[in-house]
């Protein structure tokens, strides 16, 4: 105990703490295994792309790093806590919008800003340009189409300024052109600079983490790919040393 | 933010949700009308039996009409997955819960005036005692509804046959404060009785279960 | 293995016990007790129907109990939790057998005694109310999918403990018509002595075969759930075969 709390404290110094870790988690449904024996580790500031079939257990994964599950065995943290207590600093995209249809996107965005505490500050209206819908909307989402609402769903997400991005299948609904404008927009996000606060507390920059079933709308974001089969990790690879090689 | 502040943005947000749609009130109203309707062909009263039966009729079709309105007031939260927003945004899990039972208690309760005075023509009603206590009753009856109603329908968010599990579990738990909000009703109606004993029975049953969802809806909500 | 030895030979023995106990109390009650003066051989009843409806108002508590430690170290401890999970699910069938034994019996009484075989009466309402919390209770545990019962199963005992002096100071106040409390109620009531030992032998009789119920039904659902743990323990480890 004593020996984790010392090993996550230099890693702080040093400013390597991961942004996620698993150690040996598996995730049962009654006697189906989602996740088995699973033991990774995202470090802060890299982007990470999970590949796999369906039901490989990427969601799984993504939910558990997101604190939505828990796990039936293992220990899963975020910046070295408890996912539940680092909440403010993630933020959660599925293939879903995860907003209300009968709602604008900007009555949405302001709604999420304002549960997320502190001042709304313009926030959601920078957050929706960012994605290129504009915010003067008076559309409800449930009236947008496929990509448009997507973008609303990564501005909900992008609006909080999170460090860890977690985004689940959020190509699966798009043609290809709208998957490579969202590509892009990830892109850029992940350049922006942490604020101070984070990066006194040895945030290195934004770390974000993709699970998709096209690799290859995927491949800009892919510094290290994960690629899962039957609720385990099957190989992970790192771009920049493939490169090397 | 203060606890409160996330509670009044909950209740903005259903109560907005529920202006754009308009479903779950207008469904509540007319499925109350219809309950009303039926027992009144059906029992055929006279003055004098529909001040005896009327409170209990009032509050079966409110309990019927509620189960359509809080199972769609978590229907509304699980499509497009908002309920994961929900879950990952930091405020506090019981402020969601409390806007929403409050948002209910304001949809219930809007019902209610809009059938009070088609209840009293058909029923042919005025009430023999003191007439004003009801307007203490029927808040304290309703958020005894709602708020376990409201409690329930997220217990039963994630099973099968979600429709029969909320009567199913409602209703027994809710048997008390249903016996207590027929009793104080007729009391007033036919001011026979004192109507004192239920309406401090349905304080103490609101007091008491209140806290017990505000206690525990965390734990529901997380329940996977 | 040894231990399972042990545990089913105390099992075998409480059983026998149990039996006897039953055995015993039903001579005294059908073949010793004195005919009752007023009722005749109906008064007989009595002897199954008090003990059946005081122990039915006992194993609300054990579920109740469970439900609580479930909730309390469903995260710390989520084995010890799955045992005292086992605890509630047992408590509350026996609840549910004991408030039928005690809700049939009540009416063969009634019918005899009023003439009817239910009347809305305080204790009867609240008896079936009872035996409702606990069937709905365990409609619950039969409709809410796997991973999530035991969690919201708990949520619900606690309710159930919470409503249940409700339910018994409202149905009160509502009507009484039950006959006034055979014990404690007051100078003139209690029963003749010679009644006595036939009503204790069915309470220690029907007491130890609810708790024979308990302890049996609890096995099983240990069972169970270890099968259901082996069977996860390796889907787990089977891991590598089916990934390569």
């Amino acid at each position: 105990m004593n020996e984790a709390r010392q090993a996550d404290e230099s890693a702080r110094t040093t400013g390597l703490l991961a942004a996620a870790r698993l150690d040996g988690v598996s995730k049962l449904y009654g006697g189906f295994a989602a996740l088995r024996k699973v033991t990774v580790e995202f470090a802060a500031g890299s982007s990470t792309v999970v590949l796999g079939e369906n039901g490989a257990g990427k969601s799984t994964l993504l939910r558990m790093i997101a604190g939505l599950i828990a796990p039936t065995r293992g220990a899963v943290h975020v910046f070295g806590d408890e996912p539940r207590w680092q909440r403010r600093r993630m933020a959660y995209m599925s293939h879903e919008a995860m907003l209300y249809d009968e709602l604008t996107a900007m009555e949405n965005l302001r709604y999420f800003a304002r549960l997320h505490g502190g001042c709304v500050c313009g926030a959601p209206e920078q957050a929706l340009r960012a994605v290129g819908l504009d915010p003067a909307l008076t559309r409800p989402v449930g009236q947008y189409s496929q990509g448009m609402r997507q973008r609303a769903a990564l501005a909900r997400a992008l609006q909080t300024d999170p460090e860890l991005l977690l985004l689940d299948e959020p190509f699966s609904n798009l043609d290809v052109d709208s998957a490579k404008h969202m590509v892009e927009l990830l892109m850029e996000f992940r350049t922006r600079p942490v604020s101070t606060a984070a990066a006194e507390q040895g945030a290195r920059g934004r770390t974000i983490i993709l699970t998709t079933h096209q690799a290859h709308l995927a491949e800009p974001l892919a510094e290290t790919t994960l690629t899962m089969r039957a609720g385990t990790i099957l190989s992970v690879s790192d771009a920049a040393r493939e490169g090397e090689r | 933010m203060s606890y409160f502040g996330h509670v009044f943005t909950h209740l903005r947000k259903d109560l907005q949700l529920e202006w754009r749609s308009r479903d779950s009130v207008v469904g509540m109203l007319f499925f109350a009308l219809l309950v009303v309707i039926i027992f009144s062909l059906a029992f055929d009263p006279t003055a004098a039996v529909s001040r005896q039966i009327a409170g209990g009729i009032l509050w079966v079709a409110l309990l019927f009409a509620s189960f359509t309105a809080l199972n769609q007031s978590w229907t509304r939260e699980q499509r497009n997955r908002v309920l994961d927003a929900q879950r990952m945004s930091p405020s506090p899990a019981s402020a969601l819960f409390l806007g929403k039972a409050l948002a209910n208690l304001i949809f219930v309760s809007f019902v209610e005036l809009v059938l009070a005075p088609f209840f009293l023509i058909f029923y042919n009603l005025h009430a023999l005692g003191q007439g004003w206590m009801l307007a203490v009753v029927m808040p304290l009856g309703t958020w005894a509804l709602v708020c376990n109603g409201t409690f329930f329908a997220a217990m039963s968010l994630r099973t099968r046959y979600r429709e029969v599990l909320l009567p199913l579990i409602m209703v027994p738990i809710s048997l008390p404060a249903l016996l207590g909000m027929m009793q104080a009703t007729t009391a007033i109606l036919t001011g026979e009785s004192d109507p004192g004993i239920w309406i401090r029975l349905l304080v103490a049953y609101n007091i008491a279960f209140t806290t017990v969802c505000l206690l525990l809806f965390e734990t529901v909500l997380s329940a996977e | 293995m040894r231990r399972s030895r042990i545990y089913s030979t105390v099992g075998l023995v409480w059983l026998v016990l149990t039996l006897a106990a039953i055995a015993h109390g039903t001579r005294l009650a059908l073949v010793v007790a004195p005919t009752e003066a007023t009722m005749g051989n109906v008064q007989r009843i009595f002897y199954y129907h008090v003990p059946t409806s005081m122990l039915s108002l006992l194993f609300p508590y054990v579920n109740f109990v469970a439900s609580a430690f479930y909730l309390g170290c469903r995260r710390r401890d989520p084995m010890r939790a799955l045992t005292a999970d086992a605890v509630a699910i047992a408590a509350a069938e026996v609840t549910v057998v004991y408030s039928s034994i005690s809700l049939l019996t009540g009416m063969l009484w009634g019918r005899a005694a009023w003439g009817i075989w239910w009347t809305w009466d305080a204790r009867l309402t609240s008896m079936l109310l009872l035996w409702l919390l606990y069937v709905s209770y365990l409609m619950l545990r039969k409709l809410s999918a796997t991973g999530q019962t035991q969690t919201l199963a708990a949520v619900l005992s606690v309710f159930a403990a919470i409503d249940v002096p409700i339910v018994f100071m409202s149905i009160r106040w509502w009507r009484t018509q039950h006959p006034a409390p055979v014990f404690f109620g007051g100078p003139d009531t209690g029963i003749d002595p010679s009644m006595m030992p036939a009503f204790v032998w069915n309470i220690v009789g029907w007491a130890m075969w609810g708790v024979f119920l308990l302890v049996f039904r609890y096995a099983l659902e240990r069972r169970r759930q270890e099968r259901e743990q082996e069977a996860a323990l390796k889907s787990i480890e089977g891991t590598l075969e089916i990934a390569q």
